[in-house]
Formats: structure tokens, C-alpha cells, sequence
């Protein structure tokens, strides 16, 4: 097909196709499809790699269509006279006497507003990508000469530009969900987006496996109501369940579902991957991969520009330093994660942009977004989690489609190494896992409601059809909906006091209303979705003792000021007293103190920090790698593509104690030192790992079995313990099938939610996302810390006097998924019932040397043990492997 | 409140242990200027001698009071405060019952008692005497609450106000003193009583009221040298050294 015959098929305004001709493009496939799905009035998805265009297919119809009603003859002033009688009217069409586009002079903001209205919206996850597309748009416009105006609105726009946007929109509006939930929330939202014709939705896969999700939803069902001719374009990565995410785009009808069409870009090169085969020694634990650190550096220095990800902050700033400690060659490394300052994070990118780094060592920070130009390899270090996850890191390198990206995946440890092979066999089948889709959460139906009062005023049954056409509210109970209208009235309080405080109260029509304005004002503050982990700001300031012992902490005597650093969650720095040093902001630091919510640190000259971060990362293992994880383990022929030492080693685990069958779960238990320990490998990620520790703990604490401690990583758990699990389950006084019943997930977990700081922490953010507890108030500034403290005391009393109010249920929804991942448990209990083998050991098996590693580098509970503590791994792992 | 408790140690329990100078349960002595106390572990303090209870900052009616300002708290404080209060007023069968200071959140919050909370507030003054120290909070109490209003009492050489001087023999309230801990990677915070044996600071016994670190520096202008955190657990109390908190 000729571009003759694209053009008689679909008619791409000339300008346009000679803009294409001039950069020496051809319009893709998918982006002419895109445009006929448009004409034909139809919402789609697109899916497609990075690379190929996608944002460009988003906009083209968008452009298409606005330059055929300015391309139309042009009769001085009079366009805009003719168009300004038939305001939102459906698109003009293109006149066959087009004339040469010319530059129009700009028209008047007011001829604007009376004329044409919004016409595109453009919604990313990310404002710095929304500015970068609008700066992108900036040069096929100007280009084509097109007389489109285009404008961003995010948290930054200055007030009086916002007034603006709302009398004279622009007719492309780029933007993002939480500025597009304010926009919604006020009673002009109606003039403003009837004249809607198209929302633009980027980077959908990473938006909707979030409540920003649920609220992106809940907003489109809005303006399918206030513009019902709008269509939907989803721009997306590729994904599991392409299906499931196309209904996100048009609204549900009653009892069944829709969906929007998909297009696929196909034609990217597949990438190549391959995982570092590393002379060195492979570790059994950690996270660092230290060992390759030198071979990392190489690849750096042999290529032009590298992304390193790593999956934590602290990962980030530990692999910079160690960069940096070998960088003879003087190599432009630098470091981007989310917790550093804002400024310097421009800065970074700047220079990225611009071409002067060699090496960017970032975490998911730059999972998403902005374009860096030519990256042209992606080290991966660490586990890469999910193999979606690990495909669109790999896509940041090279955004030519044509052109394979290159990757290479760096194991931290022996597991690792199992899960980067899996990993690199899922990428060579495109085999995706992503999440299936969201069901919507009731606290972000609460501060939707409360948003939908701040409009105009709202009908209850209207409201439950509207929000029902989102898909993933698509099967909400109207008893829940109710619910929520109860909470955002009066606190939903089975004991009714708060009449007279009511936030949003029914007229005498029946339509709910926002009380008053501080209601409304409250809102404005507070929209959105994303609670960040509660974070401190870090300041480096000088320190108060030249020592290097610091005197145990107090608030007194540290110089205020000092420079920012950056900010750190509250709950790495709830775990240190002064005088501990950590890793920040690429230097080691010493913690000084923490007042209010600043965190004084000074500038330490240990060379190695003494409080390390373990954490693997935000996301654990996903369900998918895990079970191909287990087929591998499984399948003997297939342990010939492992590296000789892992290898070995799971033919040690064989001979010694036993490698798991793809279904089966392996319990081992054996004496160390003075204590017992019972480890088991569900590989189902370490959040799960660790809910299961709690609820396994207190069993074997109820069967008399003296539990003292527990670790999770993402493969295995360890309990140890005082009570000789060995005999006792030899003489049927421990059952380990009744030890891992599904019925944990009964009583024993009620009770351990009770106390639990993750639910505490979950409960928190319900409670901010729905608005019981404001995060900024008008007028007096309560600080963060303050709202944590009050949140935790607000779970104790809610959970004791109204257990089923329906923020407790959001928090349990949340919890079923979230740090708790009580589902990904659940699964797995239901999988290996009738199917555990025991394996009695009169020592560590090689299997267990890497979490049994893990203990003293975790959180461990109860007299830990010291002696523990003090062994170096070289002990453990010669206990395993000399026999 | 788990008095007869034969359960294993909580989590949190066994982290506090691992600090404590000492355990003890149910309560934890206390000296203040040579007068024995017990330190109880649910933030009330207990004279033996006298058969006097003493408890701070409950702050009754702070989730309405908030309700008043648009944050919808949930309004079971009251009845959760009163409840405690109870369980611990059964198990000493004290005397006198002295609440030191900011028992009302705001001055209108005794009008906001529902009537269940008042019938239990007036179960629990019946057959003893009761006295409110007036604090900032609530500073003009109303007499038809029972008991009677005072801005401080003195008693064998203890004196009992809201707001802490640092004079010997005071027990007083008003800083909500917490603590933190942390060993191991592992921190937690909770209500404690700060004493060094000649002055007490208690804690807040109210379900909303939060609390103040014993860091803070409004605890070093009340004690001039080292002192002890009694730190409530979840089945003991655990004595603490201010200094090892964070």
C-alpha cells in the first residue's frame, strides 16, 4: 500500500502528509488506523512499544481534525462568526479547495471562548510528561502551521492561567487525573467539557493498577455525562489482558460489558537480553550485586548511554557511591530516584537530554515518560520482578522502533539468577503479567462523591448509574454506594451524632449538596490518590560532635537551616538513633535528629554506612515469574542454561535435601546452634512471605512450639524457634497440613490486623484518600506526623466499636492486594493444601543459605539471636555445602 | 488491660523487654518524693495508701470536637475513654479519683456528652470522691458534672496539677509523654509515665490524645538529669531510661 492508496482510503489533510514526507516519515499503520477508528467515531486502544509513535497516533486525529476546521476558507474573521453559531457543533468537513496553510493571526481569547471550546484532553500519569509532550505537539503545529492552541495544566500552572483555562479553554488541554478531578469539581465543569470531542489517555497500563485509576475512572464516567459525543484514545504498553483494559475506555451499560476497539502497533525489533555472565562469585544473598560491580562499570564505559535500574532508593544511592569509587575514567554517572530534590532531578534530566551522561543509575522513577533519546543499553540489577515490568524498563533504551533494544540483567544472588533466566525466556515469548484490572476502591468513591457536591448539585440514583459506567465500579453494590454517601455526609457512624457537622446535605429536590464552602475548599487541597509514604525532609547541617560515636539523640542544640538533601520515608528513619549512618543523597550521612519533620544529618567519613536497607523493592515477585520459577527448579534439563555455580548448587540442594516439584511446597526443619528452624519456599514474593511469618508465628506460639523469630525474602521463609519442630512433627505433635490451613486466614488473621503497623498504614491512606483526615489544611499547616499518629489511634477505636464501617472495608480491600498481599497468600495456601513434603535435616540445606542470610538484616523479633547475628555467611554456607 | 494474663509476650512486649531496666505487671512502682505509686499499664497512676487514682488528659469528646471543624472523627472516644477508665477504676476501687487536667477537649465538650457517657461517667463517681484539676483545655469546668473543680491539690506532700513546674513531689500531666524505641531495625512508640523519682509526668489516657517524645525539650526544662520512661506494653509495663529512647 502506497501512500497514494492510505490517502484515498483515509483522507490525511495534505499539510500533513507533507509534514510526514519533509522529516522523511511515512505515517505507521497504527496511526493511520487510529485515525479511521476516529472517523468512525469509535473509542480505541492502542497498544503498542515504546518507540513507536504512540503519542504521535494519539494526537493525529486530534490535530486531523482541528486543522480541517481551520483549513476551511478562510474568510477573514468571519470563520470564527460562522463557527461561534453552532458552538461544540460536530467536526466541519474538509473543504476540497483547502488552500495553502497559512499562519492565522492568533484569534482573540474571547473569540476562542465563544467559538470552538475544548476540544482534546490529555491525561498522563506524569506532569513532567505532560509538559514534555506539549513541548513535543510544539513542533509538527508550528511545523504544519496549524492555528492549534495547546496548553498544560498541572499542579505548577499559576492561578491566573487556571482562570483562564476555564473561560478561554485551550483546544488541547493536557493535564493529569488529579488536576482533571478539579476541573470536574466545580459547577462550570459543564461549559467547560461539553464541547469535548476526545480524551487522550497515556501510559494507561501504569495508570490503572492504582487508585489514581479508580479515580481516572470515575472522572471519565463523569464527562461521558457532560459530553456524551467525547471518545476515548488509551495509549498503553503491552499487556496480559489488552481486553480488560479496552473496557476502562467506554462506559459500562447495565448487566454486561463493553469494550473499545484495540489496535496493536506491531513490527518492534525484539529486544535482546541477556543476563551478565559474571566471572566472579555469585552471592547467596543481598541485593547489591557488588560481585559485578567492576563488569557494570565496563558496560557503562563500552556503550554511549546507560540506564541502570535498581529497585530501591537505597540500592540507587549504594551502586552510584560504589560507581563512583572505581570511575578511573572519570565517566558523567549520575543518579535519579524519586526522593531526591526536585532541582536536582531536573538537572539530571537536563543533562541526560541533552547528551553529556554516560550513566544514569535510577530506579522506577523513569519507568515511565519522558523521552531521553538515545539510551543505548538497559542494565537491570537485581531481581527483575515481573517480566511486563522488566519489557518497558528494557523499552527506555533506544526509542527507535526498528532498531532491537539491548539489556542486560545483573542477578544480586543465586535466586536471582533463577528468576532473570525465567525473566529473559518471558521477554523472548512477549509473555506479559500484568495485574488484571482493579476493583474500584470505596475511598476513592468518597472523594469523588465529595468532588461530584463541589459541582453541581447531584441526584443519589444518578450518581450510582453514572459511576457504575466506569469500569471498574461496573459491579458496585448499591448498599456500598450508599455507604460511601453516608460517610462523606456525616462519617457514616452507626452511632448518628454528626448530623449538624454534615460535609454535603440534600435539598429539598433531594440533590446532595456541599454544605459549605470550607467543604469545598477542603477539597480543592486535598484531591488525589497518591498517599506518599508518610516522608521527612533530609537536611545536612554540621555536625554536633567531631566523633564519630554520637551521643544518643535529643531535639536540642543542632543549627536550624542547612541544605535540602531530599526526602526519606519516616520509617527508615524511625529505625535509627543518632549516631547511625546511613546512605543518602549519594553520600554517607550520619543521622543527627529529627525535629518536626526535618531530619538533620551530617556529613559522615565511614566507609561503609552501618545501617543498610534490605528491602527488595515495592513490588514483589509476580504470581507469573514465580511459578515459571518453579518449572525451572523442576525441570533438571533445564538447569543446564544456569550458570555452572547455581547449578551446582541446586544439585547439592538435590542430593541433600530435595529440589520442589512445580506444585509442591518443601517444609525443611533442622536443628542450628541452640534453636530449631522450620523453612519453607512458597515463592510467592516477600510481602505475602511476611503476612504468613505473622500468622504462622502465633500458631506455633498457641501449639506451644515457642517461636522466637521470623524472615521472609521473595522465595522462602524461615521461623526459628525453641520447640524441636523435627520431633515434634515426626511425632505428630505438630501437623504441618493443619499448620498451613487456609484457616489462618480466619481468626488468626483478624487478630493479627489488630495490631498490625502495615494495616495501620493502610488504614491511614483510606483515610486521607477518602477526606476523614485532611493532608493540608487551610490556614493552620498540621504536620504529617501528626496525621500518622491520629490515624493509628482512629483504627484502635473504629476497629473496636463499628469493625464493618466502610473504611475499614476499604482498608481490608486494600490489604487483600497491598503490603499485606493477603490474596497472593490465600492462592497459595488453597495450592499446596495435601501437597506439602517434609524434609527433616540435621542441618541447613543449600536451598535455605540465602534467606537463613537474611536474618539479622531484617526486622526479627524477640530475643533475636545474637550469636546469629555475629556468624558470617562463609559458616553457613559451609555448613551446607561440606557434607 | 490483661491483668491475669498467662498469654506470651507480645511482639511489641518482647522488644520493650529487651530495654527495660525492668518488667512488672500488672503496675510498675513509682516513687515520687519518697511516696510509693503504681505505675498502671493503663496510664493511671494509683496511691495505695491513700486508695487514690489518678488519671490525665483524657480529652473526652475530641472526635466531636473536631467533627465541629469538618473531620468527621469517629465518635466512639468518649464511651472507649469512659471504658477504660472503668476496668481500671474496678480493679483498684479507689477513694478518690482525681482527673488531672484537660479531661474535656474544649470547654463546650462536656455539653456534647451523649446521654449513655454521662450515665457512666456518673456510675463511675458514685461512692468516691472525684476532683477535676482544670487544665488549659478545659479550664472553667461546670459544676453539675460531678465531683468537684480545683485548680490544684495537695496531698502529703505531693501535689497533683496539670501543666508540670518541676517542683518535688508534682504529678502532673499536659505533655503527653511517649516514647520510642528501637533496636534492631525495629521502632515502636508508645504512652509512658516520665519520673525520676522525685517528680512524675503522667500520660494522656484518652483514645484520641497523642503524645509528646520524651526527647522533646519540654521534658529536659521538668528534669534536670536523667529519667525513667515506664512504658506502657501491651501486657506489662516496661522502665526504660529516658536515654535510650529515641
Amino acid at each position: 500500500m502506497d501512500i497514494a492508496d492510505r490517502e484515498a482510503r483515509l483522507p490525511l489533510p495534505d499539510g500533513f502528509l507533507r509534514w510526514f514526507a519533509m522529516r522523511g516519515w511515512l505515517p505507521r499503520a497504527h496511526q493511520l488506523e487510529l485515525l479511521r477508528k476516529a472517523r468512525e467515531g469509535r473509542s480505541t486502544l492502542l497498544i503498542a512499544p515504546t518507540g513507536a509513535g504512540k503519542t504521535l497516533a494519539g494526537f493525529l486525529p486530534t490535530l486531523g481534525e482541528l486543522s480541517e476546521k481551520h483549513l476551511s476558507p478562510p474568510a477573514g474573521r468571519g470563520r470564527f462568526a460562522r463557527e461561534a453559531s453552532k458552538p461544540g457543533e460536530g467536526q466541519i468537513a474538509l473543504s476540497e479547495a483547502a488552500p495553502h496553510p497559512t499562519r492565522f493571526a492568533p484569534p482573540s481569547p474571547r473569540e476562542r471562548g465563544e467559538g470552538r471550546g475544548l476540544h482534546t484532553l490529555y491525561i498522563s500519569p506524569l506532569k513532567a510528561l505532560a509538559v514534555d509532550i506539549a513541548r513535543n505537539l510544539e513542533a509538527p503545529i508550528a511545523e504544519m502551521e496549524l492555528p492549534i492552541k495547546v496548553e498544560t495544566r498541572t499542579g505548577d500552572t499559576p492561578v491566573s492561567r487556571r482562570q483562564r483555562q476555564r473561560r478561554y479553554p485551550p483546544d488541547i488541554l493536557l493535564t493529569t487525573p488529579e488536576q482533571m478531578a478539579l476541573l470536574l469539581a466545580s459547577d462550570d465543569a459543564p461549559f467547560l467539557f461539553s464541547s469535548l470531542r476526545r480524551v487522550v489517555l497515556d501510559e494507561l497500563h501504569a495508570l490503572v493498577t492504582s487508585k489514581r485509576g479508580d479515580l481516572l475512572s470515575l472522572a471519565l464516567a463523569r464527562l461521558w455525562r457532560l459530553a456524551p459525543q467525547m471518545r476515548a484514545i488509551g495509549l498503553s504498553a503491552t499487556v496480559a489482558d489488552p481486553e480488560s483494559l479496552a473496557r476502562f475506555l467506554v462506559p459500562q451499560p447495565e448487566s454486561r460489558t463493553a469494550a473499545a476497539d484495540i489496535v496493536t502497533a506491531g513490527g518492534a525489533a525484539a529486544p535482546v537480553v541477556e543476563m551478565l555472565d559474571t566471572s566472579e562469585r555469585l552471592p547467596w544473598a543481598g541485593h547489591s550485586a557488588r560481585h559485578a560491580l567492576a563488569e557494570v562499570y565496563d558496560l557503562i564505559r563500552r556503550n554511549r548511554t546507560t540506564l541502570v535500574f535498581v529497585n530501591t532508593r537505597s540500592q540507587a544511592e549504594m551502586l552510584f557511591q560504589d560507581l563512583w569509587r572505581i570511575n578511573d575514567d572519570g565517566l558523567a554517572i549520575a543518579l535519579h530516584h524519586g526522593s531526591l530534590d526536585v532541582a536536582q532531578r531536573r538537572k539530571v534530566e537536563q543533562a541526560m537530554t541533552a547528551g553529556r551522561l554516560r550513566g544514569v543509575v535510577c530506579t522506577s522513577s523513569l519507568d515511565l515518560g519522558v523521552d531521553w533519546g538515545d539510551v543505548d543499553l538497559v542494565i537491570n540489577i537485581g531481581a527483575p520482578k515481573g517480566s511486563s515490568r522488566l519489557m518497558q524498563r528494557i523499552g527506555r533504551a533506544n526509542h527507535r522502533l526498528d532498531e532491537a533494544s539491548r539489556a542486560v540483567l545483573v542477578p544480586a544472588n543465586r535466586f536471582e539468577v533463577l528468576e532473570c533466566r525465567v525473566a529473559i525466556d518471558a521477554v523472548n515469548e512477549n509473555a506479559q503479567d500484568t495485574p488484571p484490572l482493579r476493583s474500584g476502591a470505596l475511598d476513592v468513591l468518597a472523594q469523588h462523591v465529595l468532588g461530584c457536591a463541589c459541582g453541581e448539585p447531584f441526584h443519589a440514583d444518578q450518581l450510582f448509574d453514572e459511576v457504575r459506567t466506569a469500569a471498574p465500579y461496573a459491579n458496585l453494590a448499591r448498599a456500598d454506594f450508599d455507604d460511601v454517601i453516608d460517610f462523606v455526609a456525616t462519617g457514616g457512624y452507626a452511632l448518628k451524632t454528626y448530623e449538624r457537622f454534615a460535609r454535603i446535605r440534600q435539598d429539598k429536590d433531594g440533590r446532595w449538596r456541599v454544605a459549605n464552602p470550607r467543604v469545598r475548599q477542603s477539597y480543592r487541597l486535598n484531591v488525589g490518590t497518591i498517599v506518599e509514604e508518610a516522608m521527612l525532609k533530609v537536611k545536612l547541617v554540621r555536625s554536633r560532635h567531631g566523633g564519630r560515636n554520637g551521643s544518643k539523640g535529643s531535639t536540642g542544640a543542632i543549627a536550624r537551616g542547612g541544605r535540602m538533601l531530599g526526602e526519606i520515608e519516616e520509617y527508615f528513619i524511625e529505625g535509627l538513633v543518632a549516631g547511625d549512618t546511613f546512605v543518602f543523597g549519594g553520600e554517607i550521612v550520619r543521622y543527627e535528629a529529627l525535629v518536626e519533620d526535618q531530619v538533620y544529618v551530617s556529613r559522615a567519613n565511614d566507609d561503609s554506612p552501618k545501617v543498610p536497607s534490605y528491602m527488595g523493592g515495592k513490588f514483589p515477585l509476580s504470581t507469573y515469574l514465580a511459578e515459571r520459577v518453579r518449572n525451572l527448579l523442576d525441570d533438571k534439563r533445564a538447569w543446564n542454561g544456569l550458570p555452572d555455580q547455581v547449578r551446582e548448587w541446586l544439585s547439592l540442594q538435590a542430593s541433600f535435601s530435595r529440589v520442589p516439584h512445580a506444585r509442591e511446597m518443601i517444609v525443611e526443619s533442622f536443628p542450628r546452634a541452640d534453636k530449631h528452624y522450620l523453612v519453607c519456599y512458597p515463592f510467592e514474593g516477600r510481602l505475602a512471605h511476611q503476612t504468613l511469618g505473622m500468622l504462622l508465628t502465633r500458631r506455633l506460639e498457641r501449639m506451644r512450639v515457642r517461636p522466637l523469630g521470623f524472615v521472609a525474602n521473595e522465595y522462602a521463609l524461615a521461623i526459628w524457634m525453641l520447640g524441636d519442630a523435627s520431633t515434634m512433627i515426626r511425632q505428630r505433635r505438630l501437623d504441618l497440613d493443619a499448620l498451613f490451613d487456609p484457616d489462618m486466614l480466619g481468626d488468626d488473621l483478624e487478630a493479627w490486623l489488630a495490631e498490625s503497623a502495615l494495616m495501620k498504614r493502610t488504614f491511614r491512606s483510606c483515610a486521607i484518600i477518602s477526606g476523614l483526615i485532611a493532608r493540608r489544611f487551610t490556614g493552620e499547616e498540621k504536620s504529617r506526623r501528626q496525621v500518622l499518629f491520629s490515624t493509628d489511634l482512629v483504627y484502635d477505636v473504629l476497629r473496636k466499636h463499628q469493625p464493618d464501617h466502610v473504611l475499614l472495608r476499604a482498608a481490608r480491600a486494600d490489604a487483600a492486594t497491598g503490603l499485606l498481599d493477603i490474596r497472593r497468600l490465600s492462592d497459595m495456601l488453597a495450592r499446596i493444601k495435601g501437597r506439602i513434603t517434609h524434609k527433616p535435616l540435621d542441618h541447613i540445606s543449600p536451598l535455605a543459605v540465602p534467606v537463613m542470610l537474611e536474618i539479622g538484616r531484617e526486622a526479627v523479633y524477640g530475643e533475636a539471636s545474637d550469636e546469629l547475628l555475629a556468624e558470617a555467611a562463609e559458616d553457613l554456607v559451609k555448613e551446607a555445602m561440606e557434607r | 488491660m490483661i491483668y491475669e494474663s498467662d498469654e506470651p509476650l507480645s511482639d511489641s512486649d518482647h522488644l520493650l523487654s529487651v530495654l527495660a531496666i525492668n518488667d512488672a505487671r500488672p503496675g510498675s512502682p513509682l516513687l515520687v518524693a519518697a511516696v510509693a505509686f503504681v505505675a498502671d499499664l493503663s496510664g493511671a497512676l494509683f496511691w495505695e495508701q491513700e486508695r487514690l487514682l489518678v488519671v490525665s488528659d483524657l480529652h473526652l469528646e475530641k472526635g466531636s470536637s473536631f467533627a465541629t471543624r469538618g473531620v468527621l472523627l469517629p465518635p466512639y472516644d468518649t464511651q472507649a475513654t469512659l471504658a477504660r477508665l472503668a476496668t481500671v477504676i474496678a480493679h483498684y476501687d479507689p477513694c478518690i479519683v482525681i482527673a488531672l487536667g484537660d479531661s474535656f477537649h474544649d470547654p463546650d465538650a462536656h455539653q456534647r456528652l451523649s446521654a449513655p457517657d454521662r450515665e457512666a461517667l456518673s456510675a463511675l463517681q458514685a461512692r468516691r470522691d472525684w476532683i477535676w484539676i482544670s487544665g488549659n483545655h478545659d479550664p472553667a469546668l461546670p459544676c453539675d458534672l460531678g465531683g468537684v473543680v480545683a485548680t490544684e491539690v495537695a496531698l502529703g506532700g505531693i501535689v497533683f496539677r496539670h501543666e508540670p513546674t518541676g517542683e518535688v513531689g508534682e504529678i502532673a500531666g499536659h505533655l503527653h509523654p511517649k516514647a520510642r524505641v528501637s533496636t534492631r531495625g525495629r521502632s515502636m512508640e508508645r504512652r509512658c509515665f516520665a519520673s525520676d523519682g522525685e517528680r512524675t509526668v503522667m500520660p494522656a489516657f484518652g483514645a484520641y490524645a497523642g503524645g509528646l517524645s520524651i526527647r522533646d525539650r519540654a521534658f529536659a526544662r521538668i528534669f534536670s538529669t536523667d529519667f525513667v520512661a515506664h512504658v506502657l506494653g501491651d501486657s506489662r509495663m516496661h522502665a526504660i531510661a529516658a536515654s535510650r529512647c529515641c
